[in-house]
């Protein structure tokens, strides 16, 4: 592999902005037919080195190779034309347009007066989606498509270049487990065709399943370059984070308490249907299943935002009417949402305004807020959950993930939750921190909270866990102790291979 | 880094640092251009001019915080319009002859329960139908001017109260009544803003809207009482202004709307809502009255200053925009 000309080099990089440098002296190189992991937590300037690629920044030093050819990047669309493909993990799709509309996007083929030439685009479309092996066509809506399916249209558009490198930012991120299998398969055929793929991903599995090398970040310092035969998911955090990285099963050490929470033959329509389980306070109930599985749809019924349609929902022995989510929070449920900045954050607020939100009603002294108790409430969980900001005055949008979550996680934990419903607490968070997030999540069960993870991550669901619902399209299929859990029978259980078991 | 904690103050004080712009440059001009020698700057033209920002000025409050919240409300014009009608027209109501000079405050009162009112209607229909409150009050513009022109065709309303015209005419520490009230509008907002919940969730609302209903915030009411809010204020700027003119016509109070839009959104208030400030509307808003009384002081005409003040518009969110832009770049490292 050393002996041939890499199909993309970066060499030296060095970004520096006002105070911070970003990237400092960052060379790797990408060989044709590798693909090649890039990884780093959040902030250790993988985006940034993405944006010296595109042309989004320019490099105080340093030189981009394509082939043999020393580059300068204007902007993503010259870097395309150089072979310089992006994927990236936000899709930029126009929903109202076709398939082929969007891939060709600006690209449109004409004819005379500016007409669209649409035989030549659909034939065009079709040949590229043909080679993907897709199941839909170029006159498809894009915003009729899955999220997986609007990803292979990203990639249909990377094709219609002769591409020399392929980026793919995050690409998994909102993929189940059978679209990653496509995606994989796609990854291959590009390999097999002689394209360098830079793959940007936190998943440990997907790194060592499918890359052939992995080059780390940290600080915007190059840590290096290793064959990824030749290390481990040790080996390759510690690198990223400078420590180890603790994810085996932490003990229950603590004993359980009554049930806080328990919900019987509960349905939402096609949604999910006569689904039981209860939770005890000390308790951390996992929910593992295919994305679709209906699992954040009874979050959002616990929590008032969609009415159920049978069932009943119990607190504490008493059966409860949910019908708002100012209900649940009044009756001491509360939802970490799954987007955390769509639905968890006012983003332009500051820190110690978005963790008082939902109680800042209570929190006056006449008619005005009364800001000193709000920042004693957020001092307190600062401290208590690590939050690492500047001060309260700091705006929630410039906080890195981790933190930004633990404010979501403190606004409910200051108003004592009898449930905390946590949707994927770790989405889009880096390494380092989430580990700290699952410690936090087993310390709130023993300090005696009763808390429903919901998790599309094995290894995190199985960390957390002291019992897993395993859901499959709707239905539970199984509820699993910490002791009977393997990573075989819950794979079975969420694909719809066992027979529905009874429920706990 | 430096760049990054000076563009709050830019932001903020950029609205206030156009205000002296303007003053020096009328001032300069004026020397040369005025047919009138009298210095620009002179106390009692200062002191006018915050008198007649008041009537813009007070419903400028409260666009502020509808556009904060997230919405926005055209019929304000038409509610000011109306509101008026009523003023002037219950004074001469048969049974409240008996009241003499205590008509006054009947009146008053009478006008801005019909603004709290004609408020209320928009912020229900904004609530119950989830229709958008541009559309919503896009309608009631037309169906408010409607009901003004359908109490006294195309006749003005008249009635002068000179009771009323010398209290509105009066001048205390030697602000006029008019900028006095709208000193005082300004002040309450501003807490109600800053310092209250509910100004607090109105935010919140504005910035993002999912979020906040995640936090049990109920957000139809909020909307309902800021809508209920600008109808008062359009109709106190009513009161404010009628009280010294004593007749209204049935056009009156037409586009303005938009001037209160141009001072909210010159005052650095997002369209888009989640952002804004009360002290920046204010600055706003002594903007557009500093030019179209600048201009005028140096001879242009109506027709001139309208020009004028829309490019301005453009001018200043182009450069918000750009300013905004480097502000970004730096916060992604």
């Amino acid at each position: 592999m050393t002996d041939q000309t890499p199909a993309l080099r970066l060499e030296g990089i060095v970004k520096a902005f006002p105070g911070v440098r970003a990237l400092d002296n960052v060379s790797f190189a990408v060989m044709p037919g590798e693909v090649h992991a890039l990884m780093g937590e959040n902030g250790a300037g993988k985006s940034t080195l993405m944006k010296v690629l595109g042309g989004i920044h320019q490099p105080n030093e340093g030189q981009i190779i394509v082939g043999e050819v020393p580059t300068v990047m204007t902007s993503p669309l010259q870097a395309k034309s150089k072979g310089i493909v992006f994927i990236h993990q936000e899709l930029s799709l126009a929903e109202e347009l076709s398939v082929a509309e969007n891939i060709y996007l600006g690209e449109l083929p004409l004819k005379s007066f500016g007409r669209v030439d649409w035989a030549k685009l659909y034939a065009q479309t079709n040949a590229i989606l043909e080679k993907l092996k897709v199941g839909f066509n170029a006159k498809t809506r894009v915003g009729d498509l899955s999220i997986a399916n609007q990803q292979m249209v990203e990639i249909a558009r990377a094709l219609t270049v002769e591409a020399k490198a392929v980026i793919f930012d995050e690409p998994t991120a909102s993929l189940t487990d059978a679209e990653k299998v496509v995606l994989f398969d796609v990854i291959a055929d590009l390999k097999s065709q002689g394209v360098g793929i830079i793959y940007i991903s936190h998943r440990m599995e997907e790194i060592f399943k499918i890359t052939d090398r992995i080059s780390v970040l940290r600080d915007g310092q190059y840590q290096g370059t290793v064959v990824t035969a030749e290390t481990d998911e040790e080996g390759v955090t510690q690198m990223m984070i400078g420590r180890k990285l603790d994810l085996s099963r932490a003990a229950v050490t603590h004993e359980l308490g009554d049930i806080a929470l328990e919900v019987r033959d509960l349905s939402c329509g096609k949604l999910f249907e006569n689904v039981s389980f209860q939770v005890r306070r000390g308790e951390v109930l996992g929910f593992y299943g295919l994305v679709g599985a209906g699992r954040t749809e009874i979050a959002e019924t616990l929590f008032g935002l969609r009415n159920p349609s049978g069932g009943t929902i119990h607190l504490d022995g008493n059966e409860i009417r949910i019908n708002s989510p100012a209900d649940a929070i009044a009756m001491g449920i509360s939802l970490v949402p799954e987007d955390r900045k769509g639905q968890g954050l006012v983003l332009g607020m500051n820190c110690r305004d978005n963790m008082t939100l939902p109680q800042v009603s209570d929190l006056t002294a006449g008619p005005f807020v009364a800001e000193g108790a709000e920042i004693a409430i957020f001092d307190q969980y600062r401290d208590k959950l690590d939050i690492r900001t500047p001060g309260w005055k700091q705006t929630v949008g410039n906080l890195s993930g981790g933190n930004q979550q633990k404010i979501v996680i403190g606004k409910w934990l200051s108003m004592h939750p009898n449930v905390l419903i946590v949707d994927e607490p770790t989405r889009g968070i880096d390494v380092g921190s989430k580990s700290e997030i699952h410690n936090l999540i087993r310390e709130l069960a023993a300090q005696g909270y009763a808390v429903i993870v919901i998790s599309s991550e094995m290894p995190e669901v199985l960390h957390v866990s002291d019992r897993i619902v395993a859901m499959y399209s709707g239905k539970v299929m199984r509820t699993f102790t910490s002791e009977e859990v393997t990573e075989d029978n819950l794979i079975q259980a969420i694909s719809g291979i066992t027979p529905a078991n009874k429920v706990a | 880094m430096q760049a990054g904690k000076m563009t709050p103050f830019i932001k903020t004080g950029a609205i206030w640092a156009f205000v002296v712009l303007e003053l020096i440059f009328f001032s300069v001009a004026g020397e040369f251009l005025s047919l009138s020698d009298k210095a620009f700057m002179d106390l009692d033209n200062m002191l006018l001019l915050l008198k007649q920002s008041a009537p813009i000025g007070i419903i400028a409050m409260g666009m502020t915080i509808i556009m904060i919240n997230g919405n926005i409300d055209l019929s304000v014009g038409a509610i000011f319009a109306l509101a008026a009608v009523i003023l002037l027209d219950s004074m001469s109501w048969a049974i409240f002859a008996g009241l003499g000079d205590w008509v006054i405050p009947v009146s008053w009162a009478l006008a801005l329960l019909t603004g709290v009112v004609l408020g209320a209607v928009n912020g229900l229909i904004v609530w119950k139908t989830g229709v958008d409150a541009f559309i919503v009050t896009l309608g009631s513009m037309l169906g408010f001017r409607g009901l003004v022109f359908m109490y006294n065709g195309e006749n003005p309303t008249s009635e002068l109260n000179w009771t009323l015209v010398d209290f509105a005419e009066a001048q205390f520490l030697g602000l006029h009544t008019a900028t006095w009230f709208l000193a005082a509008v300004t002040l309450v907002i501003w807490y109600v803003m800053t310092k209250t919940v509910h100004g607090r969730n109105a935010y919140a609302i504005g910035n993002n809207r999912e979020a906040a209903v995640n936090a049990g915030i109920r957000v139809g009411p909020h909307m309902m009482i800021n809508f209920m809010i600008i109808g008062f204020l359009a109709a106190l700027s009513a009161v404010v202004f009628y009280s010294e003119s004593g007749s209204v016509n049935p056009n009156d109070g037409q586009l303005y709307e938009l001037w209160v839009i141009t001072a909210v959104v010159l005052g650095g208030t997002k369209l888009t809502g989640g952002a804004g400030s009360i002290v920046g509307t204010l600055g706003g808003v002594l903007a557009i009255q500093l030019l179209r009384k600048g201009l005028g002081h140096i001879g242009a005409d109506t027709e001139t200053v309208n020009l004028v003040i829309g490019l301005i518009l453009i001018a200043v969110l182009f450069l918000d925009r750009q300013l905004n832009l480097k502000g970004k770049e730096e916060l992604k490292t």
